[in-house]
């Protein structure tokens, strides 16, 4: 199939049109293509995602690799990387090109695993990293996500280790010793609520030790899920010193505070655990600090983090219910109302697709839709609001925090090489 | 009239003197050869406890039969993912059974919120987690106001674990909105700065001695043994020497001052036996008017609606 869009605008540029044959973006139309109206759109490079949980094996009544992977091409995604915590987890080169190959035949986007640093999310004995870089699904970032690398050998092993490949540690900071029992910030709000607090600082203390290591090692450190101002600080102060060292920040923590546990957003009531996270929602000086660090560069991606939770699991007192919550499908919608105007269309593309697509090694995606590049781009009607219905989304869960928030910005189309994967609010399969 | 209640918060000053005023009248049924009201006659009060706490469910119980209601032991001892059955699968039970009114403790906080999702009935939290304990906060208020007369103005210090205790947290926001001055004394390790802003102008203080002098009530909160073991107190020596009330620091209250305790108390870890036993010590009628109080709550939750 070969498309023509009309009046397209490319990253907020002039108008232009865009031919789409054969999976690449070509010069001129030939007269065989569908047409589509661009008036008023946004052309970005598709969006790829560092940090997403697929489910699939082990919870496929939460999620599965098809369903995320249409939940991901709604969302204006072109790749998603899977996180590891499946059951059983993806820490040996079966498992990953499992999770590889299903994401092929899904079809809807690039759907790369990430494997596990240690075996079994122990954080005991390191995986075997390099047969899972060596396999099919020619893995690139290794992340015990969900767990802490906590043991400061094995994470000095294995940054060094993954050098060999060109590897990244991903890492979920969080000192286990400080975070015992923690079940949202600690603040005035864990306070009044009388919930076990979370301190910022066993995010920060883990981080801080961990570009010590990366600058000794000299390997690629990640830091998944950004939550804290003190946590930007300790990542800018090692960027300054010319460590090797990216960050991500979800949707929900530029947005939403700990004052949500405690009810304070129109129609919700204290206690709900579609607010419950990993890290947990901090206070609007760290949403403050985290929007400046993603807008001068401190923080290089946003990543969604979006983590499936079926009802059972959430639907239950606030100590007993998984964290998580969705984020595909409302990621962009969300940056766009946070730090849309700060940004820009270019930094935009540049969070959500380039810098994801150069860490991950992604080599097809995060290209500007220009003629000569792969047509794996997305189409945004950023006039357009919507009103986020649980019910409707793709996603086989409903754990999203933002059900009747009106947002900006809609996702009209999305194509992954020359392949129309969404369309209106519907996934091509 | 409120529907539930689940926080101290939820109660301005003048529904918390009802319920004072109500639990006085109540408490004169308690001295009758025949101790019932047919109030709730005909109603179903459950007692949904997730915790052991034979003191605080049988005080609710009494409460219940007081006011001619049927009443349901629900015990379901361990949490509920642990039993394999789902709160909101045991508040469709409750649903089934017709219960008015549920009492429920739970280990987890926030608990109760979430039941009233799920029932039609009242819910009354008696004790979640480390949040909040509101019935246990207006019975030691009702038994200030008895010892002193009024509420107001009060010099109220709470003494000990405060990080952990919901009695601390209810007390702290009811003696509030009742105009008491509220101290919470502790080490920093059980007193964290964040409790500072529980209500506007909360004390903090981590030095019991230069509290003591200005106290009308001193009130002290059971310590648990195992935050020995976590590392916020050295020893349960040093603990006592520093926070335990004995009778050279009760000397140094002023003579009108009252000594209170939840219960249970751990004696010679937060509290002298003989304070304890003191006339000053009030531990002996805040467990009376908890029924009075608890008779109160129901009376008023219950009473006001067909
Ligand atoms: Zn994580």
């Amino acid at each position: 199939m070969s498309y023509l869009i009309r009046n397209v605008s490319v990253l907020g540029g002039a108008p232009v049109d865009l031919v789409v044959r054969d999976g690449v973006i070509v010069d001129s139309a030939d007269g065989t293509e569908e047409v589509m109206d661009g008036t008023g759109l946004i052309a970005l490079p598709g969006l790829v995602d560092l940090h997403t949980h697929l489910r699939e094996p082990g919870r496929e009544d939460a999620e599965t690799v098809l369903t995320g992977s249409r939940a991901a091409a709604l969302g204006g995604y072109t790749a998603v990387c899977a996180m590891a915590n499946t059951n059983p987890v993806a820490d040996t080169a079966g498992v990953v090109e499992q999770v590889w190959r299903l994401g092929r035949e899904a079809g809807l986007v690039d759907v790369q695993p990430i494997g596990a640093v240690t075996v079994g999310l122990g954080g005991e004995k390191l995986a075997e990293l390099g047969a899972m870089a060596d396999s099919a699904a020619a893995v690139r970032i290794f992340s015990d996500d969900g767990m802490c690398v906590h043991d400061p050998r094995l994470m000095r092993r294995a940054l060094e280790y993954v050098k060999a490949f060109d590897g990244v540690i991903a890492q979920h900071a969080e000192e286990p010793r400080l975070t015992q029992g923690a079940q949202m910030h600690e603040g005035d709000v864990s306070a009044r609520l009388g919930l076990t607090g979370w301190p910022s600082v066993a995010e920060e203390a883990i981080i801080a030790r961990d570009v010590l290591l990366a600058a000794h090692t000299g390997a690629r450190l990640h830091v998944c899920h950004v939550s804290t101002a003190g946590s930007v600080e300790v990542i800018r102060q090692a960027k300054a010193r010319g460590v090797r060292v990216t960050a991500e920040v979800t949707p929900h923590h530029l947005l939403l505070t700990d004052e949500a546990v405690g009810g304070s957003i129109e129609g919700t009531a204290p206690y709900d655990p579609v607010f419950k996270v990993n890290p947990p929602l901090r206070t609007a000086e760290d949403v403050e600090a985290l929007r400046s660090g993603l807008v001068d560069g401190t923080i290089d991606v946003v990543a969604t983090d979006h983590a499936p939770h079926a009802a059972q699991d959430k639907e239950c007192e606030w100590a007993y219910a998984r964290p998580g919550m969705l984020g595909l499908e409302t990621a962009l919608p969300i940056v766009l109302h946070t730090v849309g105007d700060a940004l820009g269309w270019d930094g935009i593309a540049d969070r959500m697709s380039r810098t994801p697509a150069r860490i991950a090694g992604l080599d097809e995606h995060g290209h500007t839709p220009v003629p000569g590049s792969p047509a794996t781009f997305t189409l945004i009607d950023p006039q357009a609001r919507f009103t986020v219905d649980p019910a409707a989304l793709a996603s086989l869960s409903a754990n999203t925090p933002y059900a009747g928030m009106e947002l900006p910005g809609k996702v009209v189309a999305t194509f992954l090489r020359g392949k129309r994967t969404a369309l209106d609010g519907k996934a091509a399969a | 009239m409120i529907k539930h209640l689940l926080s101290a918060a939820d109660l301005d000053a003048v529904t918390a003197t009802q319920i004072h005023d109500i639990a006085a009248e109540m408490a004169t049924v308690a001295g009758r050869e025949v101790k019932k009201l047919p109030t709730l006659r005909g109603r179903t009060v459950v007692n949904l406890f997730y915790e052991d706490s034979t003191r605080t469910r049988t005080s609710f119980e009494v409460a219940a039969k007081r006011l001619s209601a049927d009443v349901v032991n629900f015990s379901a001892k361990g949490s509920s993912v642990e039993k394999g059955e789902s709160l909101k699968d045991t508040a469709w039970t409750l649903q089934a059974m017709g219960a008015d009114a549920v009492v429920i403790r739970h280990p987890a906080s926030g608990a109760p919120h979430r039941l009233t999702h799920w029932v039609h009935g009242s819910v009354l939290n008696a004790g979640d987690g480390t949040h909040e304990h509101p019935t246990q906060a207006l019975l030691d208020t009702y038994t200030m106001r008895s010892r002193m007369g009024k509420v107001e103005g009060l010099n109220v210090a709470i003494v000990g674990d405060v990080l952990h205790s919901r009695v601390a947290r209810s007390n702290a926001l009811l003696l509030h909105t009742l105009g008491a001055k509220v101290t919470l004394v502790g080490p920093p390790t059980l007193v964290p700065p964040a409790f500072g802003s529980l209500t506007p102008s909360l004390g903090v203080s981590y030095d019991f001695d230069s509290v003591l002098p200005h106290a009308d009530v001193v009130m002290m909160l059971r310590v648990q043994k195992e935050r020995m073991n976590a590392a916020f107190f050295p020893s349960s020596q040093e603990y006592y020497k520093r926070y335990g009330l004995d009778s050279a620091r009760l000397r140094r209250m002023p003579d009108h001052a009252i000594v209170m305790h939840p219960g249970p108390m751990n004696r010679g870890v937060e509290i002298a036996p003989e304070v304890a036993d003191s006339p000053r010590s009030t531990i002996v009628e805040q467990v009376a008017n908890g029924v009075s109080v608890r008779m109160a709550c129901l009376y008023l939750l219950l009473g006001g609606r067909s």
